[in-house]
């Protein structure tokens, strides 16, 4: 790797620090570093812990927005650290916080615990038309047409980094609500063919803490760095929510 | 012994006035106290309609008054926010589809200014002729 | 979840009001501007000619089924999808407590004032 060329300039970024052995509530520590143009924000992290302070906590792994661990909030925006870059702030502090609206472990770090627990309750895989009725291998494939995929594609990219949960003050204001993410997770399921769950995941939509705990403020859409658009899931999951309320009148259960 | 011991910041009662984004959706949301006071407004001038021609004519003076103006100048770039914001999210609740690719959001949107201007200009026309 | 028990879920109520907000929100986005800009603006400060919108005219048409329902849908609708939006920026600005009041009177509010345009429209007949 060709070194990035030395200019001599240097960039001051704030990072809100807490050490749960030590601190009693976390405080913000900055540091200078040395800025170049292509440096994104986790490398500006891997410097302070390289050369500033090896305490420094943070997650990250692939570098490339695609595993969805290097969440934070700079300036007060979700982002992903590897997707954000220093030149966007230059010659200007940046502020680095642990993505709101989830406890911090330390650091940067946060407890996922809640997200991963949402995800996991909307029933995220298919589901087949009977249980037990499994299709035998030597049937062949689930075909799709590629229309067919197309209802569900956009809802099934997300990589799971939370930025919609620190994004969405409804969950900031109550955490039962089962979030963008989740949502968009259970539309994307309920959108695809070859899945006959759809019953069962309404259920959970038509709960007050599934899509009616949302009053469309719409940031989670924006800081998605996948494009999912949840909140336009969340507005799909509303219609079909109504239409079962509706249903649901004339044949109670 | 686990060392953790998470801490759990809670979001402040202000929180939408440190972002724009969310300074921007609680005046939509506040628009609502404006158009309800004009549907009041509206309320009270059908309850004087039926009380008669004076009574009527006394409501349609008292919209003269400076401050009435004021309010509905008010009501009125408030309700034209709503009414940007509604046509800008409107796309999300439609899922149209025609030969395999979702209708464009463009489309929608447009399709609803149209429908406003058109509306706009036939109520004038129908007060005016 | 490792037992195989299905979690209880309770269906909520908010599709009613929902369809309620939607359908205001839709009127208002559409109408609510112009009807501001004529009964507040151009008529009260002489930019436009009163036309229909007075006394004789107005009764006239408020006397109709048709006039009747009109008048009701434009000066009640908005009420539902406006009252809808208080009650959740309330919870937005962290008014907590009596959440359950906090609906009573909101969804109350829209419910007295569409039943008082709705009897007065009656009294005219
Ligand atoms: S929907 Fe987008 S922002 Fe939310 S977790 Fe998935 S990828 Fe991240
Ligand atoms: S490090 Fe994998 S998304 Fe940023």
């Amino acid at each position: 790797m060709s070194k990035p060329v030395e200019t001599g300039q240097i960039i001051d970024i704030d990072i809100l620090r807490y050490r749960p052995e030590e601190d009693k509530k976390p405080f913000t520590q900055t540091f200078e570093v040395p800025y170049t143009e292509d440096m994104s924000i986790l490398e500006a992290l891997q410097h302070i812990k390289d050369h500033l302070d090896s305490t420094i906590s943070f997650r990250w792994s692939c570098r490339m927005a695609i595993c969805g661990s290097c969440g934070l909030m700079v300036n007060g925006v979700p982002k992903l650290g590897c997707k954000a870059f220093l030149r966007d702030y230059y010659p200007k502090k940046i502020s680095l916080e642990p993505l709101a609206n989830f406890p911090i472990e330390r650091d940067l770090v946060v407890v996922m615990d809640d997200f991963i627990k949402k995800l996991e309750e909307i029933k995220p895989y298919i589901i087949p038309e009977k249980t037990g009725d499994k299709k035998c291998l030597s049937e062949g494939p689930h075909k799709q047409t590629p229309e067919q995929m197309a209802k569900y594609k956009q809802f099934s990219m997300c990589i799971n980094c939370g930025l919609c949960y620190a994004a969405c003050p409804q969950y900031g204001l109550d955490n039962k609500f089962t979030g963008p993410a989740a949502l968009a997770l259970l539309a994307r399921y309920n959108r695809d063919s070859r899945d006959f769950g759809e019953a069962q995941r309404m259920k959970i939509v038509n709960q007050e803490e599934g899509v009616w705990g949302c009053t469309f403020v719409g940031y989670c859409s924006v800081v998605c760095p996948k494009g999912v658009d949840p909140a336009a899931a969340i507005q799909l999951l509303k219609v079909e929510s109504s239409k079962d309320y509706l249903i649901g009148m004339f044949k109670p259960e | 012994m686990s060392k953790r011991k998470p801490y759990t910041r809670e979001l402040p009662s202000d929180w939408w006035m440190k972002q724009l984004f969310y300074t921007k959706y609680m005046i939509r949301e506040g628009s609502s106290v404006f158009i309800t006071l004009y549907s009041l407004i509206l309320a009270w001038g059908v309850l004087r309609l039926s009380q008669g021609e004076v009574a009527f004519n006394g409501w349609m003076a008292s919209l003269q008054n400076p401050l009435m103006i004021i309010l509905h100048l008010i009501a009125l770039a408030l309700a034209l926010y709503h009414t940007i914001t509604w046509f800008s999210l409107a796309p999300k609740a439609v899922d149209l589809w025609i030969k395999g690719k979702r209708l464009d959001d463009k489309v929608i949107i447009s399709g609803h200014y149209a429908t406003f201007i058109i509306a706009t200009i036939l109520c004038l026309l129908i007060i005016t002729l | 979840m490792s037992e195989n028990k299905e979690k209880t879920y309770i269906r909520s109520h908010e599709p009613v009001f929902w369809g309620l907000f939607g359908a205001g929100g839709m009127l208002t986005a559409f109408l609510t501007p112009v009807m501001i800009l004529i009964t507040g603006l151009l008529i009260p400060l002489g930019i436009i000619d009163k036309g229909n919108f007075n006394y004789q005219t107005l009764h006239n048409f408020a006397t109709t089924w048709f006039g009747a329902a009109v008048i009701l849908v434009l000066v009640a609708l908005p009420l539902w999808h406006t009252l809808h939006r208080i009650f959740h920026a309330l919870h937005d600005l962290g008014v907590k407590r009596g959440r359950d009041w906090q609906m009573v009177f909101c969804y109350g509010f829209a419910f007295a004032v569409s039943v008082f345009v709705f009897t007065l429209l009656l009294q005219m007949f």
